[in-house]
């Protein structure tokens, strides 16, 4: 419903900036707050909000990756936040036996996740609506139960990093501001790849997938290669994503692939305005924003929360990009 | 469910620790069960009543999840909360009253009453939503119970007591003991299905939901008051998944959030029972409760046919919580519309 505002407003108004007609204002401006930030921040110090603005470009990592699935592929997901899991867990337990290069960890995360999203989704997309939210469901709680019991690597406890990843053998993930600007570079990376390949042949493909597989099987396309791809390929950066968090907080647990997470993933995307890659960095901004927010106030902040995301559910049909630009392309 | 899996360990060590092992048998061969043939087999039979027990509460559960779901093509993520609220009005009521079965009617008419609350406040504008949005209102939702519960009552587990006349166990076999108020579970859940069989299939409101499941615009077409159907559902859901509730308190614990794994598990049943179905979703429950129950008994006994115990003590545990997961996406592999799909869908 959103992704039009894109595409056909091109050819009727040749003379629109090309900012405009890129779609690209509104993360440029965004990726520009992200980058001056930090000095700001540290010079009055308010170091904290670093380590949540760190957090926060994490979990759009994740985020803009669900959309891809999501947003393009109508591929609702119920289990995105095992590839975080599984991402985290990786670079855990690569820690612990005291490989702590960073390209190997990433390697072997991307080798991991990709895996584990090929054999899945090659299951799941069998299946659709109801039943495929309910069988990603159903592999994420595989993945939830099989970290619980790695007795080895703390079960439900979890499991403290050893070491950061390090580079060349050198350690600088401890760094706030170092990690800042990696997750960062992280974050533009995943964007902009997402926004190539859903401008790309194949993003049009699953696309056209999402509007009608039906049409697009007469055309000569098989929908099932094309998602299986979308879901590997999104598999994967929501892996890295979970290598960083597994970075910035030093520990990793099962907590971080229960169904609740990638409920609350699901939000973002939504939140913030499907089908738009960028909206899910909005769409985590906020939901994180809002969480740190409440929890100043009280400790039942949920209680407070829960109505909110109901509220905005019911009112702010198209997310909360459609609230702050009211003027849009009809879809 | 955590206490369900600490019972269930302690009734399995305790098993283990009467197997009486003559010392030199590594369990590697399977030795020990030459000599405990009788131990074994009443272990069994306590795991498939325990199985039976929690497939039956999960058929409570899952019955109302699948009307609404098969009726309103409505995702309740909620649904595993009303299951809390059960229990929790179970704690006041049965604090109130000082009597159980008083406390159980009161608590069952309270869950009703909440689960209306929620239809008219919340429900009622999702209907027409596509799927997503149910998902997402009905998991804020989630987030605000949970959150009101430990306000009220705090994180701190409650423990229900189970009432007189159910306390103690029943001999069922020589040496086999077990407790007279799971049997009253299981006897419970039996009644409340054939009680639902024969609202669903011989009755005027039961044939209406019937045909809600196969088509409901056709249903409203025809002149029958969807809405006032949607909201009678939505009772019943409510009913039997509060009722589940207040009776599962004696056996697990009260707690914040302990409707959420519950709520997995009703959906792993309605999955694989087909939406929409009262009975899929029954055989479905038994189903599961069995092969959770079962699995978790006997999985690391299982691995220890051909891997060396440690190895055994760790793939067990992992592979047994696993089972119902793998059972599910099995079954939506070879049947995508589960095992008894509605007619029409």
């Amino acid at each position: 419903m959103t992704q039009a505002a894109e595409a056909p407003a091109v050819p009727s108004k040749p003379r629109t900036p090309w900012i405009t007609r890129s779609g690209l204002a509104v993360p440029l401006i965004l990726f520009a707050l992200f980058a001056v930030l930090p000095p700001i921040l540290v010079v009055s110090g308010e170091t904290f909000l670093l380590t949540i603005l760190t957090r926060i470009m994490i979990f759009a990592i994740a985020a803009v990756s669900l959309d891809l699935i999501l947003g393009y592929g109508a591929m609702v997901s119920l289990g995105h936040a095992a590839f975080i899991g599984i991402g985290a867990y990786v670079v855990g337990i690569m820690a612990f036996h005291g490989v702590s290069d960073a390209f190997l960890q990433l390697l072997v995360v991307l080798l991991a996740t990709g895996l584990f999203a090929l054999v899945t989704g090659a299951i799941s997309l069998k299946t659709s609506g109801v039943y495929f939210i309910m069988i990603t469901l159903a592999f994420a709680q595989m993945a939830y139960f099989t970290t619980t019991s790695l007795a080895m690597y703390g079960g439900d406890d979890g499991l403290t990093l050893r070491v950061r990843s390090t580079v060349f053998g050198m350690s600088f993930l401890g760094d706030r501001i170092t990690l800042y600007y990696i997750v960062f570079a992280a974050l533009l990376g995943a964007f902009f790849l997402c926004r190539t390949l859903v401008a790309s042949r194949f993003g049009r493909v699953l696309q056209g997938c999402r509007q009608s597989p039906l049409r697009m099987r007469a055309l000569g396309f098989s929908p099932y290669r094309y998602q299986l791809v979308a879901y590997v390929i999104a598999g994967m950066l929501a892996g890295i994503a979970g290598a960083l968090l597994a970075n910035q907080i030093a520990f990793v647990s099962p907590a971080y692939m229960s169904w609740m997470r990638s409920g609350e993933l699901i939000f973002m995307v939504v939140l913030g305005g499907m089908g738009t890659l960028y909206g899910a960095i909005i769409g985590a901004f906020a939901f994180i924003a809002a969480e740190e927010i409440l929890s100043h106030f009280t400790h039942h902040w949920r209680v407070i929360f829960g109505p909110l995301l109901i509220i905005a559910v019911l009112f702010a049909r198209g997310g909360l990009i459609s609230l702050i630009f009211a003027r849009r392309g009809s879809g | 469910m955590l206490l369900l899996l600490q019972i269930k360990r302690a009734e399995q060590s305790i098993a283990h620790r009467g197997d009486a092992q003559p010392p030199g048998c590594s369990g590697s061969d399977g030795a020990p069960y030459a000599t405990g043939a009788n131990v074994n087999t009443i272990l069994l039979t306590v795991q498939t009543l325990n199985g039976l027990q929690l497939g039956l509460i999960l058929f409570l559960i899952a019955a109302g999840l699948t009307l609404v779901f098969g009726v309103m093509d409505f995702i309740n993520l909620a649904h595993g909360v009303q299951y809390m609220l059960g229990a929790y009005f179970m704690v006041l009521f049965y604090g109130l009253t000082g009597h159980f079965f008083a406390g159980l009617v009161l608590a069952v008419l309270a869950a009703i009453l909440a689960g209306l609350i929620l239809e008219i406040v919340v429900f009622r504008h999702l209907y027409d939503r596509s799927h997503l949005d149910q998902v997402l209102a009905t998991f804020g939702l989630i987030l605000f119970v949970n959150e009101g519960v430990r306000m009220i009552w705090g994180s701190v587990p409650i423990s229900i007591p189970t009432p007189e006349i159910l306390q103690g166990a029943v001999v069922l076999m020589p040496g086999l003991l077990y407790p007279t108020y799971r049997l009253a579970v299981i006897g419970a859940g039996i009644v409340v299905a054939i009680l639902l069989y024969i609202l669903v299939t011989h009755t005027r409101i039961g044939m209406q939901v019937r045909a809600g499941a196969a088509n409901a615009p056709m249903v409203s077409a025809l002149g029958v008051n969807i809405r006032g159907l949607f909201m009678v559902i939505f009772g019943i859901g409510a009913m039997l998944a509060g009722f589940a509730g207040a009776m599962a308190g004696p056996i697990f614990s009260v707690e914040p959030g302990m409707g959420d794994h519950v709520l997995i598990l009703a959906f792993v049943v309605i999955v694989i029972g087909g939406i929409g179905s009262i009975r899929g979703a029954f055989i479905a429950a038994l189903l599961v409760g069995l092969v959770d129950t079962l699995g978790r008994s006997f999985a690391t006994d299982f691995f220890r046919l051909f891997l060396d115990p440690s190895a055994a003590n760790s793939v067990g545990p992992a592979v047994s919580s696993m089972l119902i997961y793998i059972l599910m996406a099995a079954v939506l592999f070879f049947r995508p519309a589960g095992l008894f799909p509605a007619p029409g869908k």
